[in-house]
């Protein structure tokens, strides 16, 4: 899909197999990253289909069964596979229910950066006299600023909450894409296809979106699959400081700040949130690697 | 250079003295940086604890581990028959500590008790006016207002001169915002230029020395060997505070022997920690209420009915199994059973979701409704899990048809909002100051409160009635009557639900002689040994 | 090199500027009153209350409040904390040493293991190492650290007793504090009063192992992955083959021809990953009882204190501006084509 156009200027000749297709055989290389994308599908298929997936409502409290083991340990009952938590809530329920929120957040924040980071990059990019610096400048100053931090400062200001968590992960994460749009984009503004098109009397706009912005693509989707799994981490880290999703919504970072209460007297409230976070995050940065490996090798420099 | 030699060698000698004796060493794990240690400035027990109960005293204490008040700088006093004028007799050859900047020329004397109370009363004292601070607690107490003068009798007798009747006036001055400061070191800061050392090099008569304070690492002090009260002075010669914000990790490292007290452990762990071999667990009922509050300004929680669908549906032996995890008791009253005048006669309505739905049918809400149900953002005295305490409310209203959003800010924003009465229903606290009625009724529910702790809004004049006479009353009996009738009253009408009285904990090392819980949840270390 | 130098300098200019607005406008955005967390659940006279927001200059227009901000920054004065009343420059100096020790002790540890396995790996590419050193670093790349700091507490600390809990030091030795990093304080005590401080470097070391570990980690695994592919790259140079080709050892080949090249993106790694370790230190101190910046940060941002909170901030990102300076400079010394280019 993303060499389209190069091709087009090439040999035809030669019989490339489809882009699908390569991308694939590439991809699929990567037994890691084919392990990624079946653990992460499963989470997802479980996420769509909570409701009918899940034992339990998330929210429901059981009170006789409080803190009660997972079922192969003593003390367990079959009825809750995972056990429960302080106030008796089923733990694989609310895992499973976490997972919405959390792949919800991590999406939502990719997406409301990656756009305005598309649109901010390909501006510095076509206008390197002054809008150019001085989004960089803008940009510089919010890297200067530890992400974190700055994602808690955002998420004090607005209120903990489900959408002041996306916005404060995909602000703090808009400068990476700002950065490598605008990078990438000046790269292609050199060949000569850009150029050729310019003479063929391609609008701005026309060269910013259709020429120039599919080219770099490869580099992007990398980057979002990254950025993906480091928002959740972030959304994760916001919830343990108690500053991300509130109760009695189940997210997993936020479980695990609640679990630390119990870490002395329940190790399963504190172990499988993290094990999960811990598990989708490798997921997904194991998808990164194959998708980097497959897309264009020449980006196994970039870590 | 003989001298010389002599002075090293003394040094080296007193170094090795002191080392020698480090078995005599406390190390108590606190829960959190002070913000200073001049008392008067603040109102947090972490405050209170790392100042007034080690390097000050006051003209009249608390016992140790009790409310009950008992001579402290002054030996005694003599109140005058209408109540309004208390004098002070002071206690002689009390010395002030040194440090490297100040050595005292003189003992304690009535200047201290004029200077320290002038600087919070007096807006153009000198002092006050080098270094300019606010006297929160001091005015939260109506002490301003009633204090007419302070005056110096003759060098060792002080009389406070009152507006008005007040019967705790004398617990409030045993209370920790009213720490003697030195008037001699005061002005000699004031002289230097350095007024603000008043709040990072404290100087007291109290038992232990303040020595240095590195910010969220650790405070030391060592022993008054001059103090005056030598049954509860300093037992140990190097007082510690490593200060470890996590309660896990103070449970960890009391565990290790890293700390021999620590400060506030997660209810979760109690269990454990008596389970302990190594550890001993003091307990002691709180002085303290935990409760939710319902705004009766905001409709339907005007409506009486309402407030008893709302509380008989609460279902408090579960929220104390989880929240509390047993530590602490179901409260009936406003104020804790410790407290005198509680009335043991008043009884909880029994937990009854279907009468509930009823009542809130009769009330003309056969449906239900959507209310707002604010939880504190943090861990306090009275309630230690306040999100999950909404949680389980919000779960047990959803029985009867009542939809609670759970809301929540900062901290001071809470606050702040809810004394502008944003809220619907409000999960919030009070821990006692002075050990008096008076302290728990009317400054949570009096009519006068109703812009600041009285966050139900609720200002209803039979029970105001009863709390304003039994302030200016000075008769226990008397009070006790009044106070008993308006807690009837109070579970009449139902402002509050009371939720419950948190047990104290303090894990200690076994080793640990001596040490007392406070009620007032202050942490001191006087008259504590390690063996 | 001078004019490079100075070009680079010049381009913090608007930088710093920047971040000055931004840390003072995030702030005051912040709703929240500092005089209202001081006083607590206890009632606030709203007389005192106007007069404590006029003593500490809240209650002038905004403009105002940061032309003041600006011109005591001017003047190198930072201002003083709303809670505490100490100079926000003092707490910041008794305070950045022990980020700073455990930072250094954090990179340490991460590039020396990063580096390493990264060129074990490189060297035996497609081997069971080389599969196990990609597979750990990718999964302490996904780690969240704080929750691997609770697992290193549970195991080492509570299970195994081989590692203190938190702090920085035994509170037994009463550390006379020189440089602030306690393990070169606790090292002089040591060396000067053997009698007393006998054993304290060690304690002051171990109380750093746990921390560095969780706040490395990350780091780790980008040095380790990143040197690797560098290494991979470097390797098939024509260079390393002619060096190769020369009969040179491999050993020579590896360490003065190709890791010294292959080093320089790994470096560029090391400044970007200066601003992820502050972020990670927030949470590392948090759950170890560090006594650094990142919490006091955290306490700061929650009890509303503005004057720390901005300058907090505003060291925090001079310092990774900083260390991103100092990288470029080396970036510039190791590769003439970058020093040159206009």
């Amino acid at each position: 899909m993303t060499t389209q156009v190069q091709m087009s200027a090439e040999d035809k000749a030669l019989a490339y197999p489809s882009p699908l297709k390569e991308f694939w055989q590439g991809f699929s290389y990567n037994k890691g990253a084919v392990m990624g994308l079946v653990f992460l599908a499963v989470v997802v298929v479980a996420a769509l289909f909570a409701p009918w997936v899940a034992p339990y409502n998330p929210i429901d409290q059981y009170r006789d069964f409080m803190l009660t083991p997972p079922s192969w340990a003593d003390g367990g009952t079959a009825k809750f596979l995972l056990g429960t938590d302080e106030i008796g809530r089923d733990m694989l329920s609310r895992l499973i229910y976490g997972a919405r929120l959390s792949l919800l957040i991590g999406l939502s924040a990719v997406l409301s950066s990656l756009i305005p980071g598309i649109i901010l990059g390909l501006l510095a990019a076509f206008y390197p006299k002054v809008l150019g610096p001085l989004i960089m400048r803008v940009m510089d100053v919010m890297m200067a600023l530890p992400s974190l931090l700055l994602a808690i400062a955002i998420v004090a200001i607005l209120g903990p909450s489900m959408l002041n968590t996306i916005i404060a992960i995909s602000v703090v994460s808009l400068p990476g894409y700002v950065r490598l749009v605008r990078a990438s984009a000046m790269t292609e503004l050199n060949r000569d296809y850009v150029t050729a098109a310019r003479v063929a009397g391609a609008g701005t706009l026309r060269l910013m979106f259709v020429t120039v912005l599919p080219n770099c693509m490869a580099p992007l989707i990398v980057h979002a699959t990254m950025s993906f799994s480091s928002a959740i981490l972030d959304a994760a880290a916001l919830g343990f400081l108690g500053m991300g999703v509130q109760p009695p919504s189940a997210e997993w970072g936020a479980m695990l700040s609640s679990a630390r209460d119990y870490i002395e007297r329940a190790w399963w409230v504190v172990s499988w949130p993290g094990l999960t976070i811990l598990l989708s995050v490798l997921a997904i940065n194991l998808i990164g690697d194959g998708l980097r490996d497959a897309l264009d090798p020449k980006l196994k420099r970039a870590a | 250079m003989r001298d010389a030699k002599k002075v090293l060698l003394a040094a080296s000698l007193l170094a090795a003295a002191s080392y020698a004796s480090a078995s005599g060493t406390l190390i108590y794990c606190s829960e959190g940086s002070p913000a200073g240690f001049d008392p008067g400035q603040y109102t947090a027990g972490t405050d209170f604890d790392a100042s007034a109960e080690t390097v000050f005293n006051r003209l009249v204490q608390f016992q140790r581990g009790a409310t009950k008040v008992v001579p402290g700088l002054a030996t005694k006093w003599d109140v005058s028959s209408d109540g309004l004028s208390y004098t002070f007799h002071l206690r002689s050859g009390v010395k002030f500590h040194s440090n490297d900047s100040f050595k005292p020329t003189r003992d304690f004397n009535a200047d201290d008790v004029v200077f320290t109370f002038d600087r919070m009363l007096n807006k153009d004292n000198a002092f006050r006016k080098a270094y300019p601070t606010d006297f929160p607690y001091f005015s939260d107490m109506g002490m301003p207002d009633n204090i007419v003068k302070v005056e110096k009798v003759d060098p060792m007798t002080v009389r406070f001169q009152l507006k008005t009747v007040d019967a705790s006036f004398l617990a409030d001055l045993a209370m920790s915002f009213a720490s003697i400061q030195s008037a001699e070191y005061a002005d000699k800061l004031l002289k230097d230029g350095h007024p603000e050392w008043i709040n990072s090099q404290p100087i007291g008569t109290g038992p232990f020395v303040f020595k240095r304070y590195q910010k969220d690492a650790q405070i030391r002090f060592v022993a008054n060997k001059q103090y005056w009260d030598k049954a509860e002075g300093p037992k140990v010669d190097n007082l510690i505070f490593a200060i470890t914000t996590d309660p896990s990790v103070r449970f960890q490292k009391l565990k290790a022997g890293e700390c021999q007290v620590a400060a506030y452990p997660r209810p979760a762990d109690v269990a454990l920690m008596k389970a302990d071999p190594k550890l001993h667990v003091l307990t002691q009922s709180g002085f303290n209420v935990g409760y939710l509050g319902y705004n009766v300004l905001h409709k339907p929680l005007n409506n009486l009915q309402v407030r008893q669908a709302l509380d008989m549906s609460i279902n408090k032996p579960a929220i104390l199994t989880a929240v509390y995890q047993g530590q602490g008791q179901p409260a009936v009253n406003p104020m804790p059973p410790t407290q005198w005048s509680y009335n043991k006669s008043v009884k909880d309505a029994k937990f009854d979701p279907t009468k509930a739905k009823a009542l809130l049918t009769k009330a003309g809400f056969p449906n239900g409704f959507d209310i707002t149900l604010w939880a504190m953002p943090v861990q306090r005295p009275y309630n230690p899990n306040a999100k999950l305490m909404a949680e389980m409310i919000q779960s047990d209203w959803a029985k009867i048809g009542v939809r609670a959003k759970i809301v929540t800010y900062e901290w001071g924003e809470y606050l702040k909002r809810a004394k502008g009465g944003e809220h619907d229903a409000i999960l919030v606290g009070w821990t006692g100051d002075n050990g008096d009625p008076d302290n728990w009724l009317n400054v949570l529910l009096g009519c006068e409160a109703v812009n600041g702790n009285n966050y139900t809004k609720w200002c209803y004049k039979p029970f105001n009635d009863l709390v304003i006479k039994g302030k200016s009353t000075a008769n226990v009996a008397e009070r006790t009557k009044l106070y008993t009738q308006a807690q009837v009253i109070a579970k009449q009408q139902l402002p509050l639900t009371t939720i419950a009285h948190s047990t104290v904990n303090e894990p200690t090392a076994k080793n640990v002689v001596g040490f007392k819980v406070s009620p007032f949840g202050l942490n001191s270390f006087y008259g504590v040994s390690v063996k | 090199m001078f004019s490079f130098i100075l070009r680079r300098l010049w381009l913090l200019v608007p930088s710093i500027l920047g971040i000055t607005l931004l840390t003072f406008g995030l702030i005051r955005m912040i709703p929240g009153d500092p005089v209202e967390v001081m006083v607590g659940e206890r009632t606030l006279d709203p007389a005192l209350h106007a007069a404590a927001l006029h003593r500490l200059g809240l209650d002038k227009p905004l403009y105002l409040q940061y032309l003041d901000y600006a011109g005591s920054l001017l003047h190198g004065n930072l201002g003083q904390s709303l809670v505490t009343r100490v100079n926000v420059w003092d707490e910041f100096t008794t305070l950045f040493p022990a980020t700073l020790e455990l930072a250094i002790s954090a990179m340490l540890f991460a590039v020396v293991v990063g580096l390493l396995a990264g060129v074990v790996a490189a060297i035996k590419r497609g081997s069971l190492f080389d599969h196990g050193v990609m597979g750990l670093s990718l999964t302490g790349f996904s780690m969240p650290i704080f929750w691997l700091g609770l697992l290193l507490i549970m195991l080492f600390s509570v299970r195994l007793g081989w590692t203190p809990v938190s702090g920085r030091i035994d509170l037994a030795f009463d550390i006379p504090v020189r440089t602030g990093l306690m393990t070169v304080d606790a090292w002089l005590a040591e060396h000067n009063d053997p009698a007393n401080f006998a054993g304290a470097f060690k304690d002051a070391l171990a109380h750093l192992i746990l921390p560095s570990i969780a706040l490395g980690t990350i780091p780790m695994a980008v040095i380790a992955r990143m040197t690797r592919s560098s290494m991979l790259e470097v390797l098939r140079e024509d260079y390393v083959r002619t060096a190769r080709a020369k009969g040179l050892s491999p050993a020579r080949v590896i360490f003065i021809h190709t890791l010294r090249n292959a080093l320089i993106p790994v470096l560029t790694v090391v400044g970007l990953q200066v601003g992820t370790l502050m972020g990670g230190a927030v949470l590392t101190e948090t759950i170890f009882s560090w006594p650094g910046i990142g919490k006091w940060l955290i306490d700061a941002i929650q009890r509303r204190d503005y004057p720390v909170v901005q300058n907090g901030i505003l060291m925090v990102a001079l310092l990774v501006i900083l260390v991103n300076f100092i990288v470029d400079i080396l970036y510039g010394i190791a590769n003439p084509r970058i020093r040159h280019a206009k």
